[in-house]
């Protein structure tokens, strides 16, 4: 499988050399399209919905009582409408934080553990399959973060004030590649972040299987790596920043239609 | 109006302004301190002393991209400009095949990469500007250079012709933020990012007229 999507990787820049015009975005469509049937995100997703629904932890539980913000055990829908603020953990979640409230609720695993556990270790691979599953489930829904309690309008201005904070040896900032329209950075089309950038663009298409390692990376993940190109120190799992930051490009990108997992270089 | 006047007018205001909303506006510039130092950590040569502000970055990180008055936008550029060293020997070009070499390269200083000397990193030029005509693969951010000293010019980089062009180029590439003080570029010379030398090449590259980039 991997082996296959590497030679149709290849096959398609390939295909850039020769038609120069042809834009990257263009490329990628193409390439969406021709895998359309076989994003292997799906086999996170399939590993997903048996984790949400399987018996695991010190407590022996399922994750079906879940509350993702429509009510206990309710899965379609929550991932367009988070982040958001939770009135049990008094706190502005998005899908990767509140999982590991619910894992540590009801199955009796330690949240902070996982936290502190590298991308691709042990319950952080759990973590991969559930957030491909439950965005799945809000496949070709629009993005509506809900804005009505007084944190949630904080924490977009913090995210906001947080998108635009200049630092490291380069000073860069998110903006410095996601704050205009129509940018590269190379080849690479940039989205605006700053406003609804497109429908399965940007937030919309995170979590996504990433073909150049054969992961599937959750937005928490996507940050992480923004932050070590932006030459800044490690963010930590669902720290504030990250939190703040997915509620200002989630509620920017309101009425955008998610089709995440998406598939991507 | 008088003093007393003034005390008792502002008192009355705070008091409807206290009633009318339940609670005072958050204090943003304390809660995005408290969010960033609460959120990062170290991790190889990315110390998280990387999050400490200068009073450029301040200013522009405030601004939220939007322009900065004259008053706060000229001090910054003139102490950038003071900032530049020029180049000891008065040699400001150094090999255009080098400078090819390191435009191309968009390594360093990223918690991956093991040094954070000027020897480990590259220039990152392409991930932002067009150069040369066969290099294809370049990003918009900033603007083309292709036919950078040609444009401007310069037969001979070393005439008193082509000097104030030759000097801007090397302040620029020292200190972007001399000229703009929330520059989108980062400050290759000041920020100890590349050496004289590899500034020289990056310098030959855009305006040496042997160069691809000027043909």
């Amino acid at each position: 499988m991997r082996h296959t999507l590497i030679i149709a990787a290849a096959t398609l820049l390939a295909g850039h050399a020769l038609a120069q015009q042809k834009s990257a975005a263009d490329g990628i469509a193409e390439y969406r399209a021709m895998l359309a049937d076989g994003n292997p995100a799906e086999l996170f997703e399939a590993k997903g919905e048996e984790l949400w629904k399987k018996k695991r932890g010190p407590k022996n539980a399922s994750l079906e009582q879940c509350n993702l913000g429509k009510g206990p055990g309710v899965v379609k829908g929550a991932f367009v409408e988070l982040p958001r603020y939770f009135a049990d953990t008094a706190k502005v979640q998005d899908l990767e934080s509140r999982l590991l409230t619910c894992m540590e609720q009801l199955q009796g695993f330690d949240a902070a553990a996982i936290a502190k556990t590298p991308f691709g270790k042990g319950e952080q691979v759990s973590l991969e399959g559930l957030v491909a599953w439950i965005s799945a489930e809000s496949r070709g829904l629009k993005f509506n973060l809900p804005q009505a309690h007084a944190d949630e309008r904080k924490t977009y201005e913090l995210g906001k004030r947080a998108f635009y904070f200049r630092g490291g040896p380069y000073d860069f900032s998110c903006a410095s590649c996601h704050g205009q329209p129509d940018k590269r950075i190379r080849l690479q089309d940039l989205p605006d972040l700053t406003r609804n950038p497109g429908n399965g663009i940007g937030v919309a298409a995170w979590p996504a299987y990433r073909v150049s390692s054969g992961e599937l990376w959750s937005m928490q993940r996507r940050l992480t790596d923004c932050y070590r190109q932006q030459r800044f120190p490690y963010p930590g799992f669902a720290s504030d920043v990250t939190i703040a930051l997915g509620v200002y490009m989630g509620v920017n990108a309101k009425g955008a239609e998610s089709i995440a997992p998406a598939l991507k270089r | 109006m008088n003093t007393r006047k003034l005390i008792v007018l502002s008192a009355a205001g705070a008091l409807v302004v206290g009633c009318a909303s339940m609670a005072p506006a958050p204090d943003y510039d304390a809660l995005v301190a408290q969010m960033m130092n609460g959120s990062f950590r170290d991790e190889g040569i990315a110390k998280v002393d990387r999050l400490q502000q200068d009073e450029a970055n301040a200013a522009c990180s405030k601004a939220q991209g939007a322009n900065l008055p004259d008053s706060v936008a000229n001090p910054i550029q003139q102490a950038a400009l003071k900032s530049v060293r020029m180049p000891a020997d008065g040699v400001f070009l150094g090999d255009w095949r080098e400078g090819e070499k390191l435009a191309q390269n968009g390594r360093g200083m990223t918690w991956t990469d093991k040094s954070a000397a000027s020897s480990a990193n590259g220039g990152n030029c392409y991930n932002c500007h067009q150069i040369t005509k066969a290099e294809i693969s370049f990003g918009t951010i900033g603007p083309s250079l292709y036919n950078y000293g040609k444009l401007r010019g310069v037969t001979d980089p070393q005439s008193a012709a082509a000097k104030p062009i030759v000097e801007y180029t090397w302040t620029k590439l020292w200190n972007a933020k001399a000229y703009n003080a929330c520059s989108g570029m980062p400050r290759f010379g000041h920020a100890g990012l590349l050496d004289e030398t590899q500034l020289k090449h990056l310098m030959a590259l855009i305006l040496d007229p042997k160069s691809p980039v000027n043909q």
